[in-house]
């Protein structure tokens, strides 16, 4: 139990993967004028962080790792499929956005409107595809690891982008020097925020 | 093909074909204008040398991308494009990493992940949706090319100012201890290997290229 809060925390203040990583920027940058459409974004990636790393997670310990397809038959022990790795996640990433995009518009379309235009842009969101190959480099022990680590991940993202959006939102009132405005004083208030979370480096449970 | 499209016989380094490969650089540089491809950027340029090779790849797999898109172009049907461009480049993306294994095995430790997140870089989609959908391979290949470079010539930008200042060392070389400064009681500021740093330094970027291109100023 200690351990999946652990990781949690982790990836939500430590390893964020805007601050830290910078993942996930171009729609970070793209979406976060309003605070209302960030929240959207937000929880449109963390839901599917949240599904997609449970089902790379399994496609990487019983399919692509070096040995994982011993389960079928003992002669596969020695085959490494790990350099498909790439190309399998991003095919899993696109297949659930599409899947989660139907089952969205079909069982809760007041959501689906409030998503909706941002769910086909996750496919290509590098904290999605990021998020994977973290999980495969850090080599979570099971499954529960994982999945923890996505959601953690997912919140970290949307708590980072609905701040910035706020912070944004007032930055309409202040004097910034012309060339700076818009694009630049956003990304120096990113860093200035990255700056805040290094704080919370070395926190443990 | 069209009527249109027949070819006018133009060099393949005319006036046009140029502005493919240096618009990018400038003027709609994809980092500090476009702002596409940040994601995988800043996380390895904390030295040179990563951010070198990051670069080069980029640049082989955009170009490479566009070509292939562009070959294919008239057999995508529309509504599962962005699979098709996935897989492509997702599997340039594989080539690369395999290279990066094979042959500089150190770097591609150190750039870890970020060579798989070449495949949803902003730059390489955007360009094959904005530009080599509806444009000739060697048209796509110069716009890739250039893009490609304009991301690693920041790249380096970046890597330049935070190793040399951060590290005192450029590409591995220790150009400060050369110059004498440590003796002079000059301090490296570690601040600049910080992730937040990176930031930091692309809006000084941003600002220099604003404040001489006054057209790319934001309204409001």
């Amino acid at each position: 139990m200690q351990d999946i809060l652990n990781i949690f925390v982790k990836s939500i203040f430590i390893d964020n993967m805007i601050f830290a990583y910078f993942l996930g920027m171009c729609s970070y940058l793209a979406v976060s004028k309003t605070v209302k459409t960030a929240m959207g974004l937000g929880l449109a990636v963390t839901f599917v962080l949240t599904i997609t790393l449970p089902v790379n997670y399994l496609l990487e310990t019983k399919v692509l790792k070096q040995g994982a397809l011993a389960w079928l038959d003992p002669s596969f022990a020695e085959l490494d499929l790990s350099f498909l790795s790439f190309i399998m996640f991003i095919a899993v990433i696109a297949a659930m956005v599409q899947l989660v995009e139907m089952v969205v518009e079909k069982f809760a379309p007041a959501l689906y409107s409030a998503l909706g235009i941002f769910l086909p842009l996750i496919a290509v969101n590098c904290s999605i595809l990021g998020g994977s190959l973290f999980m495969q480099e850090r080599a979570y022990e099971n499954i529960g690891q994982a999945t923890v680590f996505g959601f953690g991940s997912g919140i970290g993202w949307l708590l980072a982008i609905v701040a910035i959006a706020a912070i944004r939102e007032r930055l309409k009132y202040s004097h910034v020097p012309a060339p700076l405005r818009g694009l630049g004083i956003t990304f120096i208030i990113t860093g200035l925020m990255g700056m805040a979370f290094m704080s919370f480096m070395g926190i443990k449970l | 093909m069209s009527a249109e499209m027949k070819p006018k016989k133009e060099g393949l380094f005319s006036k046009k074909n140029r502005s493919l490969l240096i618009d990018p650089m400038n003027a709609n540089n994809p980092i500090t204008v476009q702002v596409l491809g940040i994601c995988s950027a800043l996380a390895i340029t904390v030295k040179l040398k990563p951010a070198i090779v990051m670069g080069l790849s980029v640049i082989v797999v955009t170009a490479l991308a566009n070509v292939i898109t562009s070959l294919m172009r008239n057999m995508i049907p529309n509504r599962i494009r962005i699979i098709v461009q996935l897989v492509v480049v997702a599997s340039l993306v594989i080539l690369v990493d395999q290279v990066l294994k094979a042959y500089v095995y150190d770097v591609s430790k150190q750039l870890s992940v970020f060579v798989g997140l070449i495949i949803t870089n902003c730059i390489i989609m955007g360009r094959i949706e904005a530009f080599s959908l509806g444009n000739t391979p060697w048209k796509s290949f110069l716009d890739g090319l250039g893009n490609g470079a304009a991301y690693g010539g920041i790249l380096i930008i970046v890597a330049f100012f935070r190793e040399l200042l951060g590290n005192g060392t450029l590409y591995d070389y220790p150009v400060v201890e050369w110059m004498g400064l440590y003796d002079l009681g000059y301090k490296n500021n570690g601040m600049m290997l910080l992730p937040p740093m990176a930031l930091i330094v692309v809006a000084l970027i941003i600002w220099v290229q604003r404040a001489k291109t006054p057209s790319l100023i934001e309204k409001d």
